[in-house]
């Protein structure tokens, strides 16, 4: 069994080999828009250069974390505490909810759910501006709650009505939301990551072609079973030739559906395959907020910085089944017993009071305040029409006409402003 | 094209009566061979892409060797240089990352040409393409559109074996999400690849490679900076009055050839070019089933569920009452492609092919 947590490496890779290939000569001038790894001059960085050679490892963090007392520097403030703790008491209300919902029908189709892996969205997302982009898998109701997507619209799509945020059209494994920049929603395992190193590829262009203030970083939730897809490893690759903007976040809850993922991996350490493509490979307690919160935070400010892609293997578990069909009887129950002693949940819970900064009136005040939001939801939902008849055909296209046509039926070219650039397309 | 017609006049004080004779001339020509310019397809995309990079600064080209190697066929020469490696992309022989990539970049507000460097090798990638790209406007009502380009060259070229010869016009053009484009002459291959990159929806825009290297007349209005042709709209490339030949791409070469055999027997043939797929141009193939009453339509790919069959169902729907023979159907052979030179030949449609089926529809076989 791939424990390993006291294996964690440096966040930034096994050897300085790696380190070198970075450092630019420090006597060249930053070329001013050299933006590849491909080409020969070294990849331009926003900050000086000296930079490059003072990051601070993460295993030093984590160290800290393991040894440190309950009384001293804490980790988290009491706000930054609560906002977890909520966050991650909507998660798994709203799962729980899910699951109710679907046994009483209201709720169709493949639904997969979160119910213990909490403390990786928590961790991640929390970190993220709205402009920053997440992209999921089918596992996904709790990235988009996480990112901001309300529980209403997230509730209302797995109803199937039109309030939801994609109005019905997407369902359980596929919640978009430009507002909030959740990019899905994907049902094919590995589909999100090129997806998501495309959105982190565009966040480069933006700042090195288009010459705007963008330093959005892009994260990429997928599970244990995807690193064994060859389009992740095709991504490690290009993210890291090209310094994207990316964090690959891997959810190892050990099982794919039935697979054991120690069955199916010939080398069921993860992390290790981060440093063979050139970027940091780190291994996380998933199960601890706090612990995913300190490497996300350097995770994700290493992508600001611009100094390219992170892999983070967070080693957690899901309570439930792969999905509400799944009968989930090949997993060992003393297996399932043993995280269940270490829910995300009860471990922020016991860390906020102990260490004082909230009282058991306070959290039990948030639970009812997140039980009142998911019951408001699934009442909004249920009252929310279904989509109407003609929504069937729409959206298949952003211009159905397609370009050269206009709305009012006539060759775009006819239009005289046309030539002159301006006409309205 | 009538207000670039309308700006000249203004500009540069042409009389109403010569723009009403240029109209007209423009009208019966029908094929914009006005000006005495030739370009070949190559140079057509070539200067198609150049023009769209210029003006957006999102687009950008990526692809295996479209940069240093100047392009595998060459339509990306010179791109390079002139717009630098942060705009064009060589990328590694990763079909299905960097499909994905572009997909992702295009979700996210950018325009990206990606280049096959066969179509065949798109079916690496072919999940990204129908599954992240082609629903993603549908399954998220609306919110993420996604506008990319994929190019490069599809179906048959010469001696190049089953893998790499497959023609999947009626793979793609059969999901609702795409616009499938399927250029012939170098004017098709500039308006639609301009409206293409222009267009907010994925488009799939098939090459051929055989047709890479011929030259067209091309007008002085198709060499205009902001020249598109319309997506979904058909071309009539040569009129006729007794039998409609559909076809789209390099058969529309040889469906040429064979109206200008048939004419010397009496036969006057319409061919249509196609022009896109997906959107089918429905009105315009039937409008002219009902003129002719005969049909004929030709495709390079493999006969079962292919682009033909789409169209004699249509024609057999709309305009069953209208036929006067039954249609014909002529597609590449229902076999993987073979190497051998005669049997290449054997297993692609050609113009006599063509003409024997035309000759079928009008009862005049043998």
């Amino acid at each position: 069994m791939a424990t390993a947590f006291s294996a964690t490496l440096p966040l930034h890779g096994s050897s300085s080999q790696e380190n070198r290939l970075l450092l630019p000569p420090t006597r060249l001038p930053p070329p001013p828009s050299s933006f590849l790894g491909s080409t020969r001059s070294l990849p331009f960085r926003r900050l000086n250069h000296a930079h490059a050679a003072r990051r601070s490892p993460v295993v030093a963090v984590q160290e800290i974390v393991k040894e440190k007392k309950p009384t001293n520097p804490l980790l988290i403030t009491k706000e930054e505490g609560l906002v977890l703790y909520e966050d991650m008491i909507l998660g798994r209300s709203f799962e729980d909810m899910c699951a109710q919902m679907y046994y009483r029908g209201k709720m169709f189709g493949f639904v997969h759910l979160y119910n213990g892996q909490e403390a990786v969205s928590t961790g991640f997302i929390k970190l993220l501006t709205k402009s920053d982009s997440v992209v999921s898998t089918y596992r996904d109701h709790v990235h988009a709650l996480s990112k901001g997507v309300s529980a209403r619209a997230v509730m209302s799509e797995l109803f199937g009505k039109v309030t939801g945020c994609c109005r019905g059209q997407g369902g359980s494994m596929h919640m978009f939301s430009k507002e909030h920049n959740m990019l899905g929603g994907f049902a094919f395992i590995g589909e999100g990551i090129p997806v998501a190193t495309g959105a982190a590829f565009t966040s480069k262009y933006k700042r090195e072609v288009l010459k705007q203030d963008c330093d959005d970083v892009t994260v990429a939730f997928f599970g244990d079973g995807t690193c064994n897809n060859g389009q992740f490893y095709e991504c490690l690759n290009m993210a890291a030739l090209y310094k994207l903007p990316i964090i690959f976040v891997v959810e190892n809850n050990l099982w794919a559906i039935g697979m054991s993922h120690l069955r199916s991996t010939s080398d069921p350490e993860i992390w290790k395959k981060g440093p063979a493509f050139g970027m940091p490979g780190v291994h996380v307690d998933g199960m601890d907020v706090l612990k995913v919160r300190e490497v996300a935070k350097e995770a994700v400010a290493r992508a600001r910085r611009g100094e390219g892609p992170t892999l983070v293997e967070c080693e957690t578990y899901r309570f439930r089944g792969h999905s509400l069909a799944d009968p989930d009887e090949l997993r060992d129950a003393a297996e399932k017993a043993k995280y269940a002693a270490r829910d995300p949940i009860t471990a922020l819970k016991k860390y906020l009071i102990e260490n004082k900064l909230a009282n058991e009136g306070e959290l039990k005040t948030i639970e009812k305040k997140i039980d009142e939001l998911v019951e408001e939801a699934v009442e909004f939902a249920d009252a929310s029409p279904q989509p109407g008849r003609s929504q069937l055909l729409e959206n298949v296209f952003a211009d159905p006409k397609g370009f050269g046509i206009g709305p009012d039926g006539r060759y775009r070219c006819e239009d005289p402003k046309f030539t002159e650039g301006t006409a309205q397309v | 094209m009538w207000g670039i017609l309308g700006r000249r006049a203004v500009d540069g004080g042409l009389s109403a009566s010569s723009l009403r004779r240029m109209r007209s001339g423009l009208v019966s020509a029908r094929s914009y061979a006005a000006g005495s310019k030739e370009m070949t397809v190559r140079d057509a995309l070539n200067s198609a892409i150049d023009e769209e990079m210029s003006a957006d600064p999102k687009v950008f080209v990526m692809g295996e060797e479209v940069g240093q190697y100047q392009g595998a066929y060459k339509i990306t020469k010179g791109l390079l240089e002139k717009y630098g490696p942060e705009r064009v992309y060589d990328t590694p022989i990763t079909e299905a990352g960097f499909t994905g990539i572009g997909v992702g970049a295009a979700y996210a507000g950018l325009k990206p040409v990606v280049e096959f460097m066969t179509f065949n090798f798109s079916m690496q990638a072919i999940d990204h393409i129908i599954n992240s790209a082609a629903k993603s406007n549908y399954m998220s009502a609306g919110q993420i559109n996604v506008p990319i380009v994929f190019r490069g060259p599809n179906g048959a070229a010469a001696g190049v074996g089953a893998q790499h010869s497959q023609c999947y016009a009626a793979w793609y053009a059969s999901v609702p999400g795409l616009k499938v484009l399927a250029p012939y002459s170098a004017e098709d291959a500039r308006g639609l690849l301009k409206a293409a990159i222009r267009d907010p929806d994925p488009v799939v825009f098939l090459e051929n490679e055989l047709l890479y290297g011929e030259s067209f007349p091309i007008s002085e209005e198709a060499l205009d900076s902001s020249f598109c042709l319309p997506i979904g709209k058909a071309k009539i490339e040569r009129e006729g009055k007794d039998v409609t030949i559909t076809t789209f791409s390099k058969m529309v070469g040889f469906a040429l050839k064979a109206a200008e055999k048939l004419a010397e027997e009496g036969i006057s043939a319409e061919v249509i070019n196609l022009r896109s797929i997906r959107p089918l141009d429905r009105a315009t193939i039937n409008a002219s089933v009902r003129k002719t009453s005969r049909l004929v339509t030709v495709e390079e790919g493999f006969p079962q569920h292919g682009v033909c069959a789409e169209i004699c169902a249509s024609v057999v729907e709309e305009s069953f009452s209208y036929l006067d023979a039954p249609v014909e159907r002529i597609a590449g052979a229902d076999v993987p492609m073979p190497y051998a030179a005669n049997l290449e030949r054997l297993a692609l449609p050609q113009v006599e092919d063509i003409i024997r089926a035309a000759k079928r529809a009008c009862f005049r076989s043998k």
